[in-house]
């Protein structure tokens, strides 16, 4: 009886470890892992990545004076941002209830300049993608540290439901692709785990640095489906799930990708 | 493809519908051929239509088409970028019929729900969140899935 007691224990909590194993059980590796040598060696290299030239871009728009109040980004955090810290920034996106939820990096850039007052930009503009790319340049080597308890473990949840919904004519699933067939080729492509922490990262197919907001818009492009909007609560909840998956990997900005 | 527990539970949830994100107001098409899945198969041609395996050739390796080659292997020399997602279509009309062929291209979920394999002849009522350029419409044409069929029969 006990033997059969204990085996029924051991039995239930194989089950629930079974069950309840997030498929995150599958150890997170970084892009970096599914690229070539020769785009590792460029990433690795300052003056071959060209990702480099955005932090450059985003380091002359941190410490330009604006017109209106002859502030900088620089005043307040150091003309090379040495006053912000790399910890807090591998937090990001952060919630904040006064800001309506979800807060990218971005975004935060973004009140920063609108207290200096800086002429507003739409969400993803050039400009705002450098400051990004600087700021999160600054946090390299940190682990992405994204929290994934309180009012986020929720978020993360919805963005979950996103990330396994089948879109487009391709009508699959972000997870087909990066849950299920990392390694595998689609054409020429090894297909990665879909991991946030290089972006802003250089891409070599278009020849631009996205954001991961713009990295999720280009896939569903490429599912033929309709991207959800640069504002959208979707692509919040998207971005904050991709990124709570990457939590632990070393932030690689500018990291350079196919 | 081994699929681990982690996998298969994640291919459970991937079916669980989702409600509130779907805008389906798409039409069906005045050209939609209907058909009809009997014994794992589609018998019958889409719309009648006669295939033609050299156009078929064709449309499984162009990218703006079939795109087949983004997950399969095919056996058409000079072409090295191919995909792994799925299996290598060499010697298919040796293992099925035309008609179970057919069933794969058209809608493949009739057989395998969990299927990834886009559908090219999906009802388009059923896409979610189709592009805008894409509303409404098939992966391929009728004509375009029965000559893809011409030349998978042609791979004995
Ligand atoms: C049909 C296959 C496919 C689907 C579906 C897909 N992707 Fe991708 N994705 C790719 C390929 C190919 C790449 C480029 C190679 C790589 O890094 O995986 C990529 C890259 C990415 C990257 C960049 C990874 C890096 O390190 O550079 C992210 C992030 C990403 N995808 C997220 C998503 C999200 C979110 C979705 C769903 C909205 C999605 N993908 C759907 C194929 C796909
Ligand atoms: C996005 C990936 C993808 C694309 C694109 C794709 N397939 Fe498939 N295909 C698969 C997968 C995965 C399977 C394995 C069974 C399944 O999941 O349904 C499959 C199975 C098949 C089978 C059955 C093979 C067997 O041995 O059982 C045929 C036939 C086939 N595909 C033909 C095609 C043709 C022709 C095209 C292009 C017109 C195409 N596929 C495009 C992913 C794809």
């Amino acid at each position: 009886m006990i033997v059969i007691k204990r085996s029924f224990i051991l039995l239930s909590g194989l089950l629930l470890a079974i069950t309840t194993c997030p498929l995150l059980a599958e150890e997170a590796k970084s892009g970096y892992e599914y690229i070539k040598p020769a785009t590792r060696a460029m990433q690795d290299d300052d003056f071959e990545n060209p990702g480099m030239l955005s932090v450059e871009r985003g380091l002359e728009l941190f410490n330009e004076k604006q017109d209106s109040t002859g502030k900088a980004c620089s005043d307040c955090h150091g003309a090379d941002a040495q006053k912000m810290n790399p910890q807090s920034i591998a937090r990001y996106p952060v919630y904040d209830e006064n800001r309506g939820g979800i807060v990218t990096l971005q975004k935060s850039i973004s009140y920063c300049r609108n207290n200096i007052g800086s002429r507003a930009l739409p969400t993803n503009h050039p400009d705002l993608v450098a400051l990004e790319t600087f700021v999160r340049n600054r946090a390299h080597g940190e682990a992405v540290n994204v929290q994934v308890d309180g009012p986020m473990a929720t978020l993360i949840d919805k963005g979950e439901k996103i990330y396994q919904t089948r879109f487009g004519l391709i009508d699959m699933s972000c997870s087909h692709c990066h849950s299920l067939y990392p390694g595998q080729m689609i054409r020429g492509q090894k297909i990665s785990q879909g991991q946030g922490n290089g972006f802003p990262a250089y891409r070599l197919d278009i020849g631009e640095i996205t954001n991961l907001h713009q990295r999720i818009q280009q896939c569903l492009t490429l599912m033929r489906a309709e991207p959800f909007d640069a504002d959208s609560e979707e692509i919040k909840l998207l971005g904050l799930y991709v990124m709570s998956r990457s939590n632990g990997l070393s932030i690689e900005t500018p990291a350079v990708r196919y | 493809m081994s699929l681990r527990a982690g996998q298969f539970i994640l291919l459970l949830v991937a079916l669980a519908p989702v409600t509130g994100m779907t805008e389906n107001a798409v039409a069906l098409p005045d050209n939609y051929c209907s058909w009809e899945v009997k014994d794992y198969a589609i018998e019958e041609p889409l719309c009648g239509l006669d295939g033609d395996a050299l156009r078929g050739k064709q449309i499984v390796s162009d990218s703006n088409l079939g795109n087949c080659l983004a997950c399969h292997q095919l056996p058409i020399p000079g072409i090295e970028a191919y995909g792994t997602i799925g299996p290598p279509l060499q010697g298919i009309a040796s293992r099925y019929t035309e008609a179970q062929i057919r069933v794969r291209i058209v809608d493949t979920r009739n057989i395998n729900p969990m299927s990834i394999m886009p559908g090219f002849y999906r009802d388009p009522r059923l896409i979610n969140r189709p592009g805008k350029p894409y509303r409404g419409k098939t992966f391929l044409t009728a004509q375009q899935v029965e000559d893809v069929i011409a030349y998978l029969v042609t791979l004995k």
